[in-house]
């Protein structure tokens, strides 16, 4: 007997620098095969992971920001975005890329993934998991 | 002679910039790159750590570590200045030494 669990992915780091955004996003993945009930936080420098306008051709390395895109078709449709985490790094949610999913509930319409909350309403969120994975 | 202060870090996760700023010596340079370009965008809440430092240190950033992280040129502090990887040589090869601020 399976029993559905609540799975949060707190990510804490930018891009790039560090290798834990891309890690967390590749767990995210391998765990969306496991209908789980999934969602992502963003929050500190994690905010950062969601810029729009990466170019990484200068680095040589890989530009994984689109893969944010295509989390809906894996079933994961919820990224909070902590508006603290952004406001004290100078960004606004129009600095962020749209992220959507298809509602397969409502005729595959397009609705957003990333859903603003501020820092009380983030404790909230992370308090009523059953598990939380940190990146 | 002058310094070539190399900071790397976000200025949000940990004091490496904050640190360098303070430590710096009229005429020296700071360079951002990696994680520290975040450092030089205006309108955050660390921005005033290099507008404090305005005609005392001059501070250049790496393009390629701005394109990167979706920073666009507009959103930089007033007076630094972009710099690619050979600029990045010819800064270290200006100043008397480097400082890395890990």
């Amino acid at each position: 007997m399976s029993q559905v669990k609540k799975f949060l992915y707190v990510n804490r780091k930018a891009p790039y620098g560090t290798i834990y955004a891309l890690e967390s996003l590749e767990v995210v993945l391998i765990g969306a095969a496991f209908d789980q009930d999934v969602s992502l936080a963003f929050i500190d420098d994690g905010v950062f992971q969601l810029a729009k306008g990466q170019d990484t051709k200068g680095l040589g390395v890989k530009n994984f920001s689109p893969t944010y895109r295509a989390l809906g078709d894996y079933g994961v449709t919820k990224l909070y975005v902590e508006k603290e985490a952004l406001a004290e790094r100078g960004l606004s949610e129009d600095d962020l890329m749209p992220v959507t999913y298809e509602d397969e509930n409502d005729g595959f319409a397009e609705k957003p993934s990333l859903i603003f909350v501020d820092r009380a309403e983030m404790a909230r969120v992370m308090a009523e998991q059953d598990v939380i994975l940190s990146f | 002679m002058s310094t070539l202060h190399m900071v790397n870090k976000s200025p949000f996760e940990r004091g490496a910039m904050q640190s360098c700023l303070e430590h710096a010596l009229e005429g020296d340079g700071v360079l951002l790159f990696e994680d520290g370009v975040y450092g030089a965008v205006k309108g955050s809440a660390v921005t005033g750590l290099i507008e404090n430092k305005a005609g005392s240190v001059k501070v250049y950033v790496l393009g390629p570590d701005l394109a990167a992280r979706g920073i666009a040129g507009g959103r930089l502090i007033e007076g630094i200045t972009v710099v690619d990887y050979p600029g990045f040589v010819d800064l270290v090869t200006a100043h008397k030494g480097t400082q890395s601020w890990l």
